[in-house]
């Protein structure tokens, strides 16, 4: 039996929905164990009420998205801080 | 804030009995890099839609978009995308995505790529880039594929590794040996990739794509090699969803 | 309406509700799998089931007291927000009933929580009176651990998340305490009858 787990790339469009910068770049650090990982190599399971995005090191819930209504509901308390690169122009 | 917009169908080319490559017209594409992939949104007449991530497989400097589908029989989308959507056929889609799993092509480290099944789409994107910029930096491709027949871009990548400078192609079948195969015939494994991977100290830049059980072996494999978690590049897809 | 990808169908889907599907819902025949995070291995030797909160002595109870407790088998539809049914689906396990059975308690509320640290939240009311159970059989098989096995919960007239898989017991809660997905946009009640599928229906 497989776990359905992806990786952060499959959400680089759902997040492009919500954030103006690419953010498979980003680098985030957890809340729970303070791994620091670039957002392209976290865990994530997209086959859920939600997207539903954990850390790798160890596996706390980093982001929830939930879309539905013409909205979305972001959650981000699992991640203390989140470093992106400003755009080249 | 990233919008969708359409493709135009302009040719299909099989690859395989169950893979086959779309090129797109997109008017008004703002480029890709090696490694990207797009969203592609399906809508019934009901106004059901259906969603899905499929890399890009032609170079940043092809003159076509290209993605490279398997057919997955169970599934929703790439039954339509290969079988059912034809040439002068509109799609939507949205792209490019990603910045993670990415080569520029300017690199100078080893470029080692690892790809199991379709996983190899965006890997193939950065060879045909490598070839396109002339990127002269050591670059091994390790694809593992069921059957010979089921080996994607066969007779291109044979081209490339004959006319690419220090392009390096390595197969492995997992579910057949044909007869006069030299190829590897099992799974990856550590003396497998003992025998392709450069050692750490080269530093490799390091992609591997393909289904969840497979990148998560290689990778494992890897780190247990002594490769550093971080120079490692996954890219992972679901066995469902298609 | 807007763009249409000539020839595409789709999953197959009857979204006409009826007296047995709710709005907007479609009927599977399959067992979609859904997953919010990695499958727990669970350790049997270990496993207990809990009752506790509002309660003045927690209840627990290992695999082996579990397995011995009055079982029932129940055939129900489910619907899960995701917008599939499936219709007459078959389960055994023990009633939320039979749990509680003699606990004095002031709560109105609960909080069901699972191996993975996933929690959902319902009223005492929506988990008593023969409207849920703790089960560990489905269609006569041991509960696969890709729906929730070795045991999950299942509240068949919410939405399917309240059926918590991986169940590890039940919190008595004077207040609600909105779970998982209902602290993150989802319904605090989840209803399919009424459609209460997100915050604000």
């Amino acid at each position: 039996m497989q776990d359905m787990k992806l990786d952060g790339n499959a959400i680089g469009g759902l997040l492009r929905e919500i954030f103006a910068m690419e953010m498979t770049t980003a680098v985030g650090t957890c809340a729970h164990c303070g791994a620091v990982n670039e957002v392209g190599r976290v865990a994530v399971y997209i086959h859920a009420p939600g997207t539903v995005v954990r850390c790798p090191d160890c596996e706390q819930v980093l982001m929830r998205v939930v879309r539905g209504k013409g909205r979305y509901w972001v959650d981000l308390t699992g991640v203390r801080c989140l470093e992106l690169a400003e755009p080249e122009v | 804030m990233i919008r969708w917009q359409f493709a135009t169908l302009a040719e299909v080319v099989p690859e395989t009995p169950r893979v086959s490559s779309l090129y797109l017209d997109v008017p008004d594409w703002q480029g890709h890099l090696a490694g990207q992939h797009v969203d592609v949104r399906l809508t019934a007449d009901d106004g059901y839609q259906a969603e899905r991530s499929y890399s890009i497989a032609s170079a940043p400097e092809d003159r076509r978009l290209a993605l490279t589908v398997e057919r997955l029989e169970d599934g929703e989308v790439s039954p339509y995308l290969v079988g059912e959507l034809r040439t002068g056929d509109r799609l939507e889609l949205r792209g490019p995505i990603g910045g993670y799993f990415v080569w520029r092509g300017d690199e100078q480290r080893p470029l080692l790529l690892i790809g199991g099944g379709s996983g190899v789409v965006p890997l193939m994107s950065m060879l045909r880039h490598r070839a396109h910029v002339g990127n002269r930096a050591p670059a091994r491709l390790l694809f593992s594929s069921r059957t010979l027949a089921d080996v994607i871009y066969r007779e291109e990548l044979e081209r490339l590794a004959a006319s690419a400078h220090g392009l390096q192609v390595l197969h492995t079948l997992t579910r057949e040996k044909p007869a006069g195969w030299t190829g590897y015939t099992r799974r990856v494994d550590e003396a497998m990739l003992q025998e392709v991977a450069w050692p750490r100290q080269d530093a490799p830049d390091v992609f591997v794509c393909g289904p969840t059980p497979f990148v998560e072996a290689v990778a494992t494999l890897l780190v247990g090699m002594g490769h550093d978690a971080r120079s490692i590049k996954t890219e992972r897809f679901g066995a469902t969803g298609g | 309406m807007g763009f249409v990808s000539r020839g595409f169908k789709g999953r197959r889907r009857d979204t006409a509700s009826s007296s047995r599907v709710p709005p907007g819902q479609y009927v599977v025949t399959d067992f979609p799998v859904l997953s919010a995070g990695p499958t727990p291995r669970v350790n049997l030797d270990q496993w207990t089931f809990t009752i506790e909160g509002e309660i003045d002595e927690p209840r627990r109870w290992t695999w082996k007291e579990f397995q011995a407790l009055p079982a029932e088998t129940v055939t129900k539809d489910i619907h899960c927000v995701t917008k599939w049914s499936k219709l007459d689906t078959t389960w055994k396990g023990v009633s939320v009933d039979a749990l509680m059975e003699g606990v004095e308690t002031a709560a109105d509320f609960t909080t069901v929580f699972s191996d993975g640290g996933y929690t959902t939240n319902l009223a005492l009311d929506d988990i008593t009176g023969g409207k849920a159970w703790v089960v560990y059989e489905f269609d006569g098989q041991p509960l696969h651990p890709e729906h929730g096995g070795p045991v999950r919960f299942l509240v068949p007239h919410l939405y399917f998340w309240k059926s918590a898989k991986w169940v590890r017991g039940i919190r008595l809660q004077k207040d609600e305490h909105p779970g998982f997905w209902e602290s993150n946009g989802y319904h605090v009640r989840g209803d399919p009858w009424r459609e209460q599928r997100y915050w604000g229906d």
